[in-house]
């Protein structure tokens, strides 16, 4: 095998692809919650979170949904081939120390995200519940996996599947009868924000795991700046996990918008190119 | 004989109104009969002052002899034995605080254009030059970082036969030459050109290595590295800590030029985004300011230079502040922002306020103090901010023997040893940021320190 080379991909719903790269080193180091960056043809450099690793066959597992050029232009990478570049592991590992008890909550994608944690905690004992919210049914994916490691628990927001709902309606029944240590926390920004502002009102430790833009990942752009507690912080060298109380969410949806019209514009290029 | 000319001879240029609309390189370097104009312009001085400005110590009056007598490949070679990047540092050197400002010509008139010459050397190499190789049979030897240092050192250990392995975070080779200084500054063939040159000299690079990360200086150690030298440089933008400096609009310099030097966003096709802007506020007045103060004006915004001090303390490079100002920057020195203002998220304004110099501090120049009551408002959609890095902290975090100073500068003595053995340090990872040439010097240095440490084992 080749470095960098695609060895397993798989369609898990109508936007989200599972890739498996082959990179023993990076295969051997990543802890759950890092990420890599990679760079495809002509794609930018792009984040992703470490969904699982291999160490004995040397792959790394990523999870992406398809949502600008970039990620159009991974999609379409098929099993053999080389991908151009391939970084990591970057940003700190989640700190599960002293975690016995866990809720993981994970929106959309970021179960992918999830997954790792999940799975970490599980392997050290501690009581794991998991939830897991989607649009609708044919947009789950994981559902499996998670069951190996926590008890888990789907919602969606059009009730096709599971329970009918958010995934803070889920997490507030278990608050109410539970004692957690600690909830993770992955997926889109609003909702992670929902998710923080609840578990504040019942005091429960939160960590979110942030995906802000970025470019290097190494901490020399600065683009993934965001305000913790008052402070500028680099979600690639300080994070990309934070004090989920203590994130600025609303400054971070805004500054996530930054490029919504040129990606618009892009993808539809792209997609238009594709056509000819 | 020599030329009496009191003035540098010119150097060509592309048009200012012209060359704001594009990236290309702006100086375009001397002919040969410019050059050699400008080289009897020199006087031989018996103890040379201009090598004792260099920070690496090129024979600047024997090269200049050699351009009087056309052996300009015997100039090259002048340079190459103390300097492995001329074409680089005949570009980005501040030649005029450093060789030029001991020139004996500089005393009644303009220095030799020592930089210019330079240049003119590693140019006309380039074109005609012969592969150089070697055998590389000696010890393994890590370098961390492929900026200027990382290239200096690679350069001087893989020609005195060390196998040396260059490990870059990026993608791209180069480090700050390749995503820092643009294009129309320093065209990236250039720095290809020396990269590819290590390569003939058998150096091997690994691109998206990230040390520290992928693996520690301890594993490097496992691996066979004989000796480890970190030149990771100072990556880390500092920001003002002023409201409003989280809002869409606001980068760093590092993270401006990068969109556009390394990731090319000034491209038509590119996929990388980049905002425009009406009008942009670039905040600082060093080097990176005016690299990304004229960035933004080829695209295609009116550019204000934001800096607090007066135009006598601008830190940059003389050449670029008169580039910049042929350019049509617009200079509103004595002025520090205070808060940036934003709507909807986006960036509108920068509220500002007047300053005045008051007495010279620790650095000499005068401190400038706030002038009560003079707040304004500049109107613009972008802020750049150009106010220097620190050094990058995944190297100390990962290796907690690595001793480093209060500011997270690696620590070393003066041959480039670090806290830890056979590991070696230099560049603006030792230093804070500072400038192309003094990273190369370091990293020159270290490579004797190492061969000196591993050439009798």
């Amino acid at each position: 095998m080749k470095l960098n080379q695609i060895v397993e991909k798989k369609q898990l719903n109508q936007v989200v692809y599972l890739m498996g790269i082959y990179n023993p080193a990076v295969a051997n180091k990543a802890k759950a919650g890092q990420f890599v960056i990679f760079k495809h043809k002509e794609s930018e450099r792009i984040p992703l979170t470490i969904a699982d690793c291999n160490s004995k066959m040397g792959i790394v597992y990523i999870v992406f949904q398809q949502a600008g050029v970039s990620t159009a232009i991974l999609s379409r990478a098929n099993v053999g081939e080389q991908l151009d570049h391939f970084a990591g592991p970057l940003g700190n590992a989640t700190n599960f120390e002293k975690v016995k008890s866990a809720c993981v909550v994970a929106g959309g994608v970021g179960a992918a995200i999830a997954y790792p944690i999940a799975k970490t905690l599980h392997s050290q004992n501690a009581k794991v519940d998991a939830i897991l919210g989607f649009r609708s049914k044919n947009l789950v994916f994981f559902e499996e996996k998670f069951q190996t490691v926590a008890d888990t628990h789907i919602v969606t927001d059009d009730g096709s599947y599971a329970q009918k709902g958010l995934v803070t309606y889920s997490l507030e029944q278990l608050l109410n009868t539970k004692q957690y240590d600690c909830v993770f926390v992955v997926g889109p920004l609003p909702m992670m924000k929902a998710v923080a502002n609840l578990t504040k009102e019942y005091s429960v430790k939160t960590i979110a795991s942030m995906n802000p833009i970025m470019i290097d990942g190494t901490g020399m752009c600065g683009g993934c700046r965001l305000t913790v507690d008052g402070k500028t912080k680099f979600a690639c060298v300080d994070g990309p996990d934070f004090d989920a109380h203590k994130v600025d969410f609303d400054q971070l949806i805004a500054r996530n918008k930054t490029y919504q019209q040129f990606e618009r514009h892009a993808y539809d290029k792209y997609c238009n190119l594709l056509k000819k | 004989m020599i030329n009496t000319q009191k003035t540098k001879t010119p150097m060509p240029h592309q048009d200012a109104k012209l060359r704001i609309n594009n990236f290309d390189e702006v100086a375009l370097g001397y002919t040969v009969q410019q050059a050699q104009n400008e080289a009897l312009r020199c006087l031989s001085c018996k103890n040379s002052p201009c090598t004792t400005g260099c920070p690496v110590n090129v024979d600047i009056k024997k090269f200049i002899s050699q351009i009087v007598e056309g052996d300009f490949e015997s100039a090259y070679q002048t340079i190459a034995k103390t300097n492995c990047l001329p074409a680089v540092c005949g570009r980005v050197c501040p030649q005029e605080i450093q060789c030029e400002s001991k020139c004996v010509c500089g005393i009644k008139g303009q220095p030799v254009a020592i930089g210019r010459l330079e240049r003119f050397v590693a140019d006309w190499h380039a074109q005609r030059q012969t592969t150089q190789t070697s055998t590389c049979t000696k010890q393994k030897i890590a370098v961390v970082g492929s900026g200027p240092s990382g290239l200096a050192c690679a350069g001087d250990l893989a020609r005195l036969g060390y196998q040396v392995t260059v490990f870059e975070a990026l993608h791209v080779l180069g480090g700050v030459l390749a995503y820092g200084i643009p294009q129309f500054r320093l065209p990236k063939e250039i720095v290809e050109n020396e990269v590819e040159n290590l390569k003939k000299l058998g150096v091997e690079f690994q691109t998206n290595v990230v040390i520290g990360k992928l693996f520690d200086v301890d594993e490097l150690k496992n691996q066979g590295y004989s000796a480890i030298y970190l030149a990771t440089g100072a990556g880390l933008p500092k920001f003002m800590n002023i409201p409003g400096e989280g809002l869409s609009g606001v980068y760093s310099a590092n993270e401006y030029l990068t969109r556009i030097n390394l990731m090319k966003a000034y491209l038509e096709n590119s996929t990388t985004p980049i905002l425009k802007g009406k009008k942009v506020c670039v905040v600082g007045g060093g080097n990176v300011a005016m690299d990304a103060a004229r960035s933004a004006l080829r695209m295609g915004s009116e550019v204000h230079v934001v800096y607090r001090r007066g135009e006598q303390e601008l830190p940059a490079r003389k050449e670029e502040i008169e580039h910049g100002k042929e350019e049509g920057l617009i200079f509103d020195f004595l002025t520090n922002p205070v808060k940036i203002l934003g709507k909807d998220g986006f960036v509108v304004g920068m509220e500002c306020v007047k300053m005045q110099l008051g007495q010279p501090d620790a650095s000499g120049r005068r401190r400038p103090e706030e002038i009560p009551q003079s707040n304004f408002v500049i109107d613009c959609d972008l802020v750049i901010m150009a106010l220097g890095t620190s050094p990058n902290p995944l190297l100390k975090n990962s290796t907690p023997n690595l001793q480093t100073d209060k500011w997270g500068c690696i620590v070393v003595d003066q041959n480039g040893q670090t806290s830890m053995e056979n590991v070696y340090a230099g560049g603006d990872a030792t230093t804070g940021s500072a400038t192309v040439i003094l990273a190369m010097s370091q990293g020159k240095l270290v490579a004797k320190s190492i061969d000196e440490k591993l050439k009798n084992q």
